[in-house]
């Protein structure tokens, strides 16, 4: 809580109670049947009847005291604001509506009204700021020191003040402050903050870790890699403290709302102060009292609090599951998204090479063609041949180089090598014809969908190793998703051929394939598709940032797969994806349906209270406090729902 | 060149909503914009008048939350 705040509660408190002790003197002196002996009483009684105008004065004098105590401050603002040539603030607004009921004669309800607003004013404050802070703890990446070692010695400094190739320790517990490379140590770490993701990650020597995450185990050495200032985490906190700066539509509206609102709400109070008493020629405290009611709802508070904080928390909410939105109109945008366009590679599918199948021939054992492969390409740094080696070594075996004689590679062909003293033949189809060994056609369907790698041993056809793009294991869950949420059509772009593209496409239930496409073509193909869409609708791209720059640029809202550090895309989308998790695509657009729901339930709610309130005010049958209620009651009622809007978990 | 201030005690959205707008009609600003939630008004201005700028959205300041103080960031 604020020092200013606590200032406020206290007074408004001492005010309460004296407000209820001059409410309490007034009750005991109007019920002149119930006497009580209380000196006091006794004495005004007496004074009242010898001096008749007395007990009116002591009245008004404990009413303007507790007056004076709640809402002098309101008073002393809206003249000062007077001064600065604002008229129609709230506490102009208020100070006219409670000054004007004590002069029709209702003194407690003046004080009591101002009580009850400064009681809701004191709630909106609390309320805004314990927000502000769940929502800043989520974002509360930043580093505040680094342990670096200067001259063997570590000594604790300033993120900030770290170079470029010098060596920093983090201990368990601590959050790495700078991206780099680990020099020693093991451990897990914690990259919740980054990309929601729960799993520790398991790190050792050579890998590189990325600021911003917490160190869970073991000490660390890391070389630094990147200066604070660039560093991922200072990347990623610029992106998420500017995303609420790009406001959203209905931001905008309602600004613009608030504007016209408050002075025709004023006009409309003054106007019923006037007009029908003239006509009705008489009755000017009735309707005086009726306009001051509306000066008390024409405050547009709690509209213009409650939507730009609707946002924040979707914004706030959507990074904690690992979704960096831009600002506040993207995550409007997402809603009305109508065509989704993905990029294959890197998006649906891995990226990385993988063996997905092993076609061995019958009698031919499945582990000894996987074995040969791997042996008879283990030189090689093309991606196939270390997609055959990690395959062999996630299996649990090792490469051993002396098993290994002579390699000779055949350009375009494959590999001709010697493994345990046999010659051994890996390569496709070409370098099978040409060492004319015969290999049926049971491949034939996955030559299709990948890559193969025929393999043969001492002139002897053994089988084929299918290489293949891996799908994520997501990717099904994605499309079904966005297919849930309403997207009509979901496109994939790739520069793939196009029996994989189709093959990919079909297991995910996409039906609109554009393959074998260069990257210049996916701009052209992304404009045809713009022309198919509604004028409201909006047309996403997703894609890695890698080659796709100029598409997530032209698109409604570009979503990268960002992955962890991958400056390219971070800086070219409107939303990034830090897990690379494609389902995240339809959790952001629920996301996005979820705050703008929320945005129009505080809309509606808001408006509707205060013209409800504002009628039965001028047919009489609303008095102020209904009048107090539509303001810092809707308000506070309004910010409470708006901090739904955080939660997403459930989504 | 861009500037950021924080405006320390801002729990007003409609006088954030002022500012913003008054802080944007100043000679040299070519953008501005305040958020309540992190209370901090970010302004696109011209790079001969920066420094002298502070004065300026001090007193808008003052003149539509007194009780606010402007931090230069």
């Amino acid at each position: 809580m604020t020092k200013k705040l606590k200032k406020r509660i206290r007074r408004v408190l001492i005010g309460a109670v004296c407000y209820f002790a001059a409410v309490l003197w007034d009750k005991l002196l109007l019920a002149s049947s119930i006497i009580i002996p209380v000196p006091a009483v006794i004495a005004e009684l007496f004074l009242r009847n010898a001096v008749p105008n007395l007990h009116d004065m002591i009245r008004f004098a404990a009413f303007l005291t507790a007056y004076i105590v709640i809402g002098g401050d309101v008073v002393k603002n809206a003249v000062k604001n007077i001064g600065h040539g604002q008229v129609f603030d709230e506490n102009f607004l208020m100070m006219i509506a409670t000054v004007g009921a004590f002069f029709v004669g209702d003194y407690p309800e003046a004080v009591a009204v101002m009580l009850f607003y400064q009681v809701g004013e004191c709630f909106q404050s609390y309320a805004v700021n314990k927000s502000r802070k769940s929502i800043a703890a989520l974002m509360d990446i930043r580093p505040d020191y680094a342990n670096v070692l200067r001259d063997g010695e570590e000594k604790e400094v300033d993120p900030d003040e770290v170079a470029i190739g010098e060596t920093i320790v983090l201990k368990p517990g601590e959050r790495i402050p700078l991206d780099g490379t680990i020099l020693t140590g093991n451990s897990a770490l914690d990259t919740m903050a980054l990309t929601g993701e729960s799993m520790p990650r398991d790190v050792s020597a050579g890998d590189e870790v990325i600021s911003g995450c917490i160190n869970l185990s073991g000490v660390l050495e890391v070389k630094v890699s990147r200066e604070f200032g660039q560093s991922t985490v200072a990347k990623i906190l610029d992106l998420v403290e500017n995303a609420s700066s790009k406001k959203a539509e209905s931001e905008n509206f309602i600004t613009k709302f608030a504007k016209y609102y408050t002075p025709i709400v004023v006009f409309c109070a003054l106007a019923l102060a006037i007009v029908p008493p003239l006509i009705l020629s008489g009755g000017w405290s009735t309707w005086i009292y009726r306009a001051l009611t509306f000066l008390v709802i024409s405050c547009p508070c709690a509209l213009v609090i409650s939507i730009p904080l609707s946002f924040f928390g979707g914004l706030g909410g959507s990074s904690k599951a690992g979704i960096l939105i831009k600002g506040s109109n993207y995550l409007e945008a997402l809603a009305d998204a109508q065509i989704v366009v993905m990029d294959k590679t890197g998006t649906l599918t891995k990226g990385s090479f993988a063996v997905v199948k092993i076609l061995a021939e019958e009698g031919v054992n499945e582990k000894e063609l996987l074995e040969l492969s791997a042996y008879a390409e283990s030189y090689s740094t093309h991606p196939i041949s270390q997609s055959l080696v990690k395959a062999y070594q996630d299996a649990g075996n090792e490469v051993i180089k002396e098993r290994l004689g002579t390699v000779e590679e055949i350009a375009g062909h494959g590999v001709k090598a010697v493994v345990d003293g046999v010659t051994v033949l890996a390569g496709n189809e070409k370098l099978m014809k040409k060492e004319g060994i015969s290999i049926g056609t049971k491949w034939k369907e996955d030559a299709l969908t990948g890559t193969l790698v025929h393999v043969a041993k001492d002139g002897g056809y053994l089988g084929a190793v299918v290489i293949a793009d891996e799908m994520k294991p997501d990717a099904q869950a994605a499309v079904a998703g966005m297919k849930a949420m309403g997207i009509k059509q979901i496109v994939m772009l790739t520069g793939d051929r196009k029996e994989v593209a189709e093959h990919v496409a079909e297991k995910l239930g996409i039906t609109t394939v554009y393959a074998e496409l260069l990257p210049g073509d996916k701009v052209d193909r992304v404009e045809e598709l713009f022309g198919q869409k509604s004028e409201k609708g909006k047309l996403i791209f997703v894609g890695d940032g890698i080659n796709d720059a100029p598409v997530l640029a032209r698109a409604d809202i570009g979503i990268a797969m960002g992955g962890l550090g991958s400056d390219a895309a971070i800086e070219a989308a409107d939303v990034v994806i830090m897990t690379d998790e494609p389902s995240k695509i339809a959790k952001a657009m629920k996301i996005s349906v979820k705050t703008l729901r929320i945005v129009k339930e505080n809309i509606v709610f808001a408006i509707g209270v205060k013209v409800l309130v504002l009628l039965l005010a001028a047919l009489g049958m609303a008095n102020m406090w209904a009048a107090v209620f539509a303001d810092v009651g809707v308000a506070v009622i309004a910010i409470l729902n708006a901090m739904r809007a955080l939660q997403t978990d459930q989504l | 060149m861009r500037k950021t201030y924080i405006l320390e005690d801002l729990d007003c959205a409609n006088c954030a909503a002022k500012i913003e707008e008054a802080v944007g009609k100043l000679d040299g600003v070519s953008k501005s914009t305040v958020t309540l939630l992190t209370q901090k008004l970010v302004i696109e201005v011209e790079e001969d008048k920066a420094s002298s700028i502070v004065k300026e959205i001090k007193a808008i300041v003052k003149k539509f939350e007194p009780d606010v103080e402007v931090i230069e960031k």
